[in-house]
């Protein structure tokens, strides 16, 4: 069987066929395999399963198809724990997670469910996290702002896409704390429905700031509408980005990549597991997954393995102790 | 010209075989349901979301199928008004004054036919002037902050009943079990969970596609278990066309001031496509050379039909441009387009072009293609009348049942839309109409969000919900809304009686 599946991956991509061929497994994967979106068709999950799954067929990965499976509910905690509880053992299963799925595990928003009841497969990119704000505003650097913060921590009102304690909410909270802003339950922010309904508000003068991800403000960055603070990443992200400074140069270390991912059933075989993180190793470094991301404006972040697991719980860690920090958790 | 520009790019989605496919189904469906009596676009729309997501159909094709329905539906209501003195729904009504008595005259293929030009030439004008105000209306959403859209949502439920309300109370009473029910879920401003008893699955709320197609397609199924209505309507026999190009030159400018005029009337909230037709009918009654109105008068079925179909395309803009729908219809289409994860609003134009110029192009080819169907196939809508119910509700249950499985295969969704349906046909029975339900329970979150966020920018301060000119406009059209009903309404409904009971049934 493997000798002919190398045969046949050889027609389609040589690229692949050469490292398929050097690495032998003991699991082989079903014809078909799923993919849970834990959320309704068009989110950012359902992104995640459709593209991964179609770039799984096409190289010769799955040889059948990539079903994706829509399941929302409890953002995300239907699906966490309709895997836990009835697909524990199942080989051919991936679940789409993102920075959304620790924040939620890390504040008990999935009751009884925590991080080690899954196993953690890899990322394939994430969308860094910026702070803008409109164009005729008076702050023109994150400093700034953030001095404001520290005289009066709600002299600067922000809007984010997500529940307040979710991941916009906390992306402030995070560059606030590094930035030595006291009283970080004061500062205020208003959840909207979604990003681009924040952003609306922020350049319709409404609100002062906004906190999101750096693929939502593409448009109104062209347009001129706003002006960017910071992204929070570890260095400039690539044109036509690059001219926004990130919160590192400005002294302020506040790195918030929103990555996108996936976990497997915990009790799925080693053989199996092991399959997937190198599959998904592999399928990063493809070229339609380049195209992939740079369509959909994904920046490079792959962490896999062992190595995703630790960068996982470090981050519930993390988010847990912050939530504790400015009493969303008790 | 930029319009323009974008107009010819939203053609070349609509006009591709799977857009014009679907518009060409979604105008046969919606023709259907809108000329069994008793459903309306409302329930039309209802009824067949399930069908876009058990299809598996992307947003903007599922977008058209439902438009295409939408208008379908308009067109389909005519056909029971003129044929069997039944309006489809509401709208129909004033079709029904001059209709009939065509009808009874032997002129009932005329009377179809006209009503299909005026109906017709009613959402071309009205999507002319949606493509027209919808990009100046959404550049001007820019001023809503949070207190402006809570005045914009108070306003929308105060006038929900409409002009030609009938009972404030138990409108204001549905939109409360709306509220009430939206209230479930995770809070998002704060992050605790409100009568959620732990379930997972109540932890985002009650999905609102769950809630419509219970409460109008599932409590459908109960009132037609209630009635054993296993048989058709009666066949009713149609004469051959005589329609001479004299006929449609004389109803041509009844059809384009009740376009016009039904426009206007889908534009503002509360009033709708009742009130639409009904203007236009009363206008050219007024205007006209004491004709033969009430006794079978051609343009006493253009102006009705031109004035509810124009309506039809006027609620699309406050739906799209501000995601304050307009009429029950635009209700259920809003809430097909939330949980597609496209929020409607000023965005909408700028961040789904293709969507929205794709979906105003297939207004206009729907429209085409509902006049090309109309006039020739008549007689198959209206054998298709005679279908006995008992074949047509299973298949409606099917594909409601697979389409709510179909969006997050949770059976306990299926278990909730049974319980909706439930809910829904005892609120009917009692009288209680069924979208302000919908509308709370759509506008609910959006609009305690509004509140929420205006009282933390002005740090608890309520005086911020009336400080700008714009908002307490809202409040004084609001306000306005809610009293002129208790003392016009009386008013409008005995007129639309008096021309009604003026038709003698036979």
């Amino acid at each position: 069987m493997l000798k002919k599946m190398s045969l046949k991956t050889v027609l389609l991509s040589s690229v692949v066929a050469l490292t398929a061929a050097s690495q032998a497994y003991a699991f082989e994967p079903a014809r078909s395999a799923d993919c849970i979106a834990p959320a309704s068709p068009g989110g950012g999950w359902d992104f995640t399963c459709r593209s991964v799954g179609k770039v799984l067929v096409d190289q010769g990965y799955i040889k059948g198809n990539v079903q994706t499976i829509n399941m929302g509910g409890a953002g995300g905690g239907v699906a966490f724990a309709h895997t836990v509880s009835k697909r524990d053992t199942d080989e051919n299963l991936i679940v789409a997670a993102s920075t959304a799925t620790t924040t939620r595990l890390a504040q008990g928003q999935y009751p009884g469910m925590s991080t080690d009841q899954v196993r953690w497969v890899g990322t394939l990119g994430a969308d860094y996290g910026v702070i803008a704000v409109a164009k005729d505003s008076k702050y023109t650097t994150l400093t700034q702002m953030m001095n404001a913060l520290k005289k009066d921590p709600s002299a600067v009102k922000f809007a984010g896409g997500s529940a307040s304690g979710g991941w916009d909410h906390l992306k402030v909270l995070m560059t606030a704390k590094e930035a030595h802003v006291g009283n970080l339950p004061k500062i205020r922010y208003l959840a909207y429905g979604g990003g681009s309904e924040a952003l609306v508000q922020v350049v319709g003068g409404h609100v002062d700031a906004f906190t999101g991800d750096i693929s939502e403000i593409r448009g109104f960055m062209q347009s001129g509408d706003i002006r960017v603070l910071a992204v929070l990443s570890e260095k400039r992200l690539p044109a036509p980005f690059d001219t926004i400074p990130t919160a590192m140069e400005q002294g302020i270390s506040s790195v918030a990549p929103n990555w996108r991912g996936f976990y497997v059933p915990g009790k799925a075989s080693k053989a199996s597991y092991d399959w997937w993180v190198n599959t998904l190793d592999e399928l990063y470094k493809t070229p339609e997954w380049k195209k992939v991301m740079e369509k959909n404006g994904l920046m490079p972040f792959h962490k896999s393995g062992e190595d995703l697991t630790k960068f996982v719980n470090e981050q519930t860690l993390n988010i847990k102790l912050l939530s504790k920090d400015i009493g969303l958790m008790k | 010209m930029e319009t323009m520009s974008l107009l010819m790019h939203g053609f070349a989605v609509a006009l591709t075989p799977e857009s014009i496919m679907f518009a060409v189904i979604g105008a046969i469906l919606g023709t259907l349901i809108g000329a069994l009596p008793g459903l309306g676009p409302a329930n039309g729309v209802a009824i067949l979301i399930p069908l876009a997501f058990s299809l598996g159909l992307s947003p903007t094709s599922s977008l058209i199928l439902l438009t295409s329905v939408y208008a379908g539906a308009m067109y389909g209501g005519r056909i029971s008004s003129i044929l069997l003195n039944i309006p489809g729904d509401e709208p129909a009504m004033m079709t029904c004054l001059d209709g009939y008595p065509m009808a009874l005259k032997g002129k009932a293929a005329e009377a179809l036919a006209i009503s299909a030009i005026a109906s017709f030439i009613g959402s071309f004008i009205a999507t002319i002037g949606l493509v027209i105000l919808a990009p100046i209306l959404s550049k001007f959403a820019l001023k809503f902050g949070p207190s402006e859209y809570f005045a914009l949502f108070v306003l929308a439920f105060a006038t929900l009943g409409g002009v030609t309300g009938k009972n404030q109370f138990k409108t204001i009473t549905a939109a409360a079990i709306g509220l009430m029910i939206s209230t479930v879920g995770i809070d998002i401003s704060t992050g605790v969970q409100r009568y959620t008893f732990n379930t997972l699955e109540l932890f985002e709320g009650v999905d609102f596609i769950i809630a419509i197609v219970g409460l109008f397609a599932i409590s459908e199924l109960f009132f037609f278990l209630e009635r054993h209505a296993g048989d058709g309507l009666k066949q009713v026999a149609i004469n051959k066309l005589k329609l001479t190009a004299r006929d449609i030159i004389n109803v041509l400018p009844t059809s384009i001031r009740g376009g016009i005029l039904g426009f206007i009337a889908g534009v503002l909230p509360g009033a709708g496509a009742s009130l639409g037709s009904f203007i236009s009918y009363s206008l050219e009654k007024k205007i006209s050379d004491k004709g033969e109105f009430g006794k079978g008068d051609p343009r006493g079925v253009a102006a009705p039909e031109s004035g509810n179909n124009g309506a039809a395309s006027g609620a699309l803009v406050p739906m799209l441009t501000l995601g304050v729908p307009g009429s029950g219809t635009t209700a259920v289409l809003l809430a097909m387009l939330i949980s597609l994860n496209i929020s409607p609003g000023p965005m909408l134009f700028t961040h789904n072009p293709d969507l929205v110029w794709g979906v105003i192009a297939a207004m206009f080819v729907g429209n085409v293609v509902l006049l090309l169907l109309n006039i020739p196939m008549v007689g198959i809508f209206v054998k298709l009348l005679s279908v006995p119910p008992k074949y047509l509700m299973p298949v409606v249950t099917l594909i409601a049942s697979v389409g709510i499985y179909s969006v997050s295969h949770s059976p306990t969704d299926l278990y909730f839309m049974v319980a909706f349906g439930v809910m829904g046909y005892i609120l009917r029975k009692v009288g209680i109409p069924l979208v302000p339900v919908i509308l709370g329970l759509l506008l609910g979150p959006e609009m305690e969000k509004s509140l929420r966020h205006a009282l933390v920018l002005s740090d608890g301060d309520w005086s911020v919900l009336f400080n700008s000119g714009l908002s307490i406009g809202l409040w004084t059209v609001a306000i306005l809304g809610l009293i002129l009903p208790l003392i016009v309404g009386p008013i409008i409904r005995a007129k639309m009686r008096r021309s009604k009971d003026s038709v003698k049934d036979v």
